[in-house]
């Protein structure tokens, strides 16, 4: 599904390197895990990913289902199936959470040659899934993530994913500041669209999330590397004792 | 006091390509007191306060420079399903073949052309009068150029509640039309009436709108400038609200090379209210000036300006607005935002927002801000498969959004969204 090959990503502006060869590859209904300390390069991946301005891919290459990710553009990159929860989702005032969800699912539809969803059937399925998440009508209306707490900005992250149904999702820190109800709601959520065709990258610091979203892989990554690889035990490990021994055993 | 010899040279050059319509009524009188005002005050230059960020020379020179017709394609034109009465001007001429029969209940309304002549009309206490109070502080000569030239306009009389709106459409057929229109609204106390206008006009327009708003009277304002890219505009709207009158003006903007908008408002009512609002989009070689003066002359007064402009591709925005609080004036709610959008370093926004308050229990907020398209929320929308174009329309019309909420009327207020949208859609940013 998803492959990176020796990513190397700089600062544009200025002479910063984050990623120094990150290699990563992701199976259909794979659930990959990344951990790893602060500032250690983790967003930055799933920005270059999606293709956020700002930075520059010195060598390397990523691509989803074959093709080549670093040359679209972030609303073909969407439409190609990739998604991210952001670890900071962005409020924009005067933009409706509807207008948007809607305008978002039609234009991936019609990128794919689909039909427009009837505003009826859009309105359905959206009360649908908000029901499940907990989103009320009234945050629905409310310009995107403007007066959000924290966690509601994080459920409306999973919310766009439900209804974008993306193939592969990146999770950049999304059990950060949700309680333990809502964590597990996000977990369901997440849980209710894994698939044999859907994948997902889940960032993480805390081996919490990773017991409601079992991975099947879970990277430890530092300094813009992926320094260790291993499955569900090595979170726990982590979880126990910090990131001194492995950064350590790899030197 | 002798003007200075580029202004008296300037003010002869554009008056020997004019002359005073011909009449002897009511409107003979006032329209010579205005060319007297007009000959004191010379015509605007560059040079003067008021005129610092627009040329004004356009304006001034005797013959209208060349715009060429635009030929708007299939959009509908405004107001297109609406109930209405309407009143058609092509290049500033009276169209009666296109125009309904002017009678509306509730309202009389005749053109200015047919009642000049007659000895006493109701007309004679606004024509050229709040204009005239308009002249100071601040000079506004093309106004009086204006009340002293118009060749024709509409006087409408409003008693009651007007059974429909008055939808005044201005046609711009020839490249050098020249047109001067001046219009006169009163409004009786408990009346109301929506006054609509659009289009572009002429290559070159002036226009005055007076209207005098009785106590507890309504007059609500919705305005489009048309699509022209080459013409040339400017407008003065100057209103008088008694008590507990209101207000709202919204004026639209797309396209034209040179627009100045001045309204001048006086509240002069214990707890009148005053909206004016504008939104603007301009591409290229577009200069678009709101100049607003709003005087608080009575207790308790609510007055709001909110103004947004959206500039791309070297295209200029510039605000001047004022609230002026006179003593007494306790209580007094004024409001004025004026924000720019520049979706790129080639545009331009000036911003003079000024306060002037001589009572102590007021509250007056002033802001004015000018700034960039938020990458970060473009990214966000963009990740979500919304093409650039779309998510950047989406963002600027959250930005014109409070502007647009000034209008009252939902339907129109949707098709002017709707307008802006498909603008955006043919626009882009080349920075
Ligand atoms: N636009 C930027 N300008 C300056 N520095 C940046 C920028 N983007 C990332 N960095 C730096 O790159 C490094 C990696 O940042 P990144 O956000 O990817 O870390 P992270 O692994 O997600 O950290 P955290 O766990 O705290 O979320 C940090 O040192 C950060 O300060
Ligand atoms: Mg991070």
């Amino acid at each position: 599904m998803l492959e990176i090959n020796n990513l190397h990503v700089k600062l544009e502006e200025e002479d910063k390197v984050i990623l120094r060869g990150v290699d990563l590859k992701i199976g259909p209904g794979e659930v990959h895990a990344i951990m790893g300390p602060n500032g250690s390069g983790k967003s930055t991946l799933s920005y270059v990913l999606s293709g956020r301005d700002g930075y520059e891919v010195t060598e390397g290459s990523a691509t989803l289902d074959g093709q080549e990710l670093l040359e679209m553009e972030p609303e073909e990159r969407a439409a190609a199936g990739l998604f991210l929860a952001f670890q900071y989702p962005v409020e924009i005032p005067g933009v409706g959470n509807m207008t948007f969800l809607r305008t978002a699912v039609n234009a991936q539809r019609k990128a794919r040659g689909e039909d427009e969803l009837s505003a009826g059937d859009f309105l359905k399925i959206v009360r649908e899934k908000a029901k499940t998440l907990k989103i009320d009508a009234e945050m629905l209306k409310r310009p995107v993530n403007v007066g959000f707490s924290g966690g509601e900005k994080k459920r409306n992250e999973i919310l766009q994913m439900a209804m974008l149904e993306p193939r592969m999702c990146i999770l950049d820190e999304t059990d950060s500041g949700l309680d333990v109800d809502a964590m597990k709601l996000v977990a369901d959520g997440v849980n209710a669209l894994r698939s044999a065709g859907r994948s997902f990258l889940v960032i993480t610091h805390y081996q919490r999330l990773l017991d409601h979203i079992k991975p099947d892989v879970v990277h430890i990554m530092a300094a813009g590397r992926i320094i260790k690889t291993g499955g569900p035990e090595l979170a726990l490990e982590v979880e126990s004792n910090g990131y001194a021994d492995i950064l350590n055993e790899v030197g | 006091m002798a003007l200075p010899k580029a202004k008296e040279d300037a003010l002869a050059a554009r008056l020997a390509a004019l002359t005073l319509p011909a009449g002897k009524g009511w409107l003979a009188a006032l329209r010579s007191e205005a060319l007297a005002r007009l000959t004191a005050m010379g015509l605007p230059a560059r040079r003067d306060e008021y005129w610092r960020y627009t040329d004004p020379t356009s304006l001034n020179v005797p013959e209208a420079p060349v715009a060429v017709r635009f030929e708007p394609g299939d959009e509908a034109e405004p107001f297109d399903g609406m109930d209405r009465l309407k009143i058609v001007f092509v290049d500033g001429v009276f169209d009666a073949a296109a125009s309904d029969d002017l009678t509306l209940s509730g309202v009389t309304i005749e053109r200015l052309s047919q009642t000049g002549g007659k000895d006493i009309h109701w007309a004679q206490g606004l024509y050229g009068q709040l204009e005239t109070r308009g002249q100071t502080p601040v000079a506004r000569p093309l106004a009086a150029l204006n009340s002293a030239f118009a060749t024709d306009g509409v006087l409408i009389h409003v008693t009651g509640r007007a059974a429909k709106p008055v939808s005044l459409i201005y046609v711009h057929q020839s490249d050098t039309s020249d047109a001067i229109l001046h219009h006169c609204v009163k409004l009786e106390a408990g009346a109301s009436l929506t006054l609509l206008e659009n289009g572009p006009a002429a290559a070159r327009f002036s226009n005055v709108l007076e209207v005098d708003i009785a106590e507890g009277a309504q007059f609500h304002h919705i305005r489009l400038q048309g699509r022209d890219h080459q013409r040339r505009a400017v407008t003065h709207l100057f209103a008088r609200l008694g008590a507990r009158s209101e207000m709202r003006s919204f004026t639209l903007t797309a396209n034209g090379r040179l627009t100045r908008n001045e309204a001048v408002v006086e509240l002069t009512g214990d707890e009148g209210r005053a909206h004016l609002a504008g939104a603007t989009v301009g591409d290229g070689d577009f200069h678009h000036d709101d100049t607003v003066f709003v005087t608080h002359a009575a207790v308790a007064c609510e007055s709001r300006q909110v103004f947004k402009k959206v500039l791309m591709n070297g295209a200029v925005g510039v605000f001047q607005g004022k609230i002026l609080v006179k003593p007494g004036a306790q209580k007094t709610d004024g409001y004025q935002i004026s924000q720019s959008l520049l979706l790129d370093e080639d545009s331009q926004f000036l911003a003079k927002p000024e306060l002037e308050i001589y009572a102590d229990d007021v509250k007056c907020s002033h802001g004015s801000t000018s700034g960039a398209i938020d990458e970060t929320a473009l990214f966000y929308l963009q990740s979500r498969g919304i093409p650039r174009r779309r998510a950047q329309a989406l963002l600027v019309l959250a930005f014109l959004a409070e502007a647009i909420q000034e209008i009252a009327d939902e339907d129109i207020a949707e098709d002017i969204r709707g307008r802006l949208e498909r603008w955006l859609a043919r626009h882009g940013s080349n920075g």
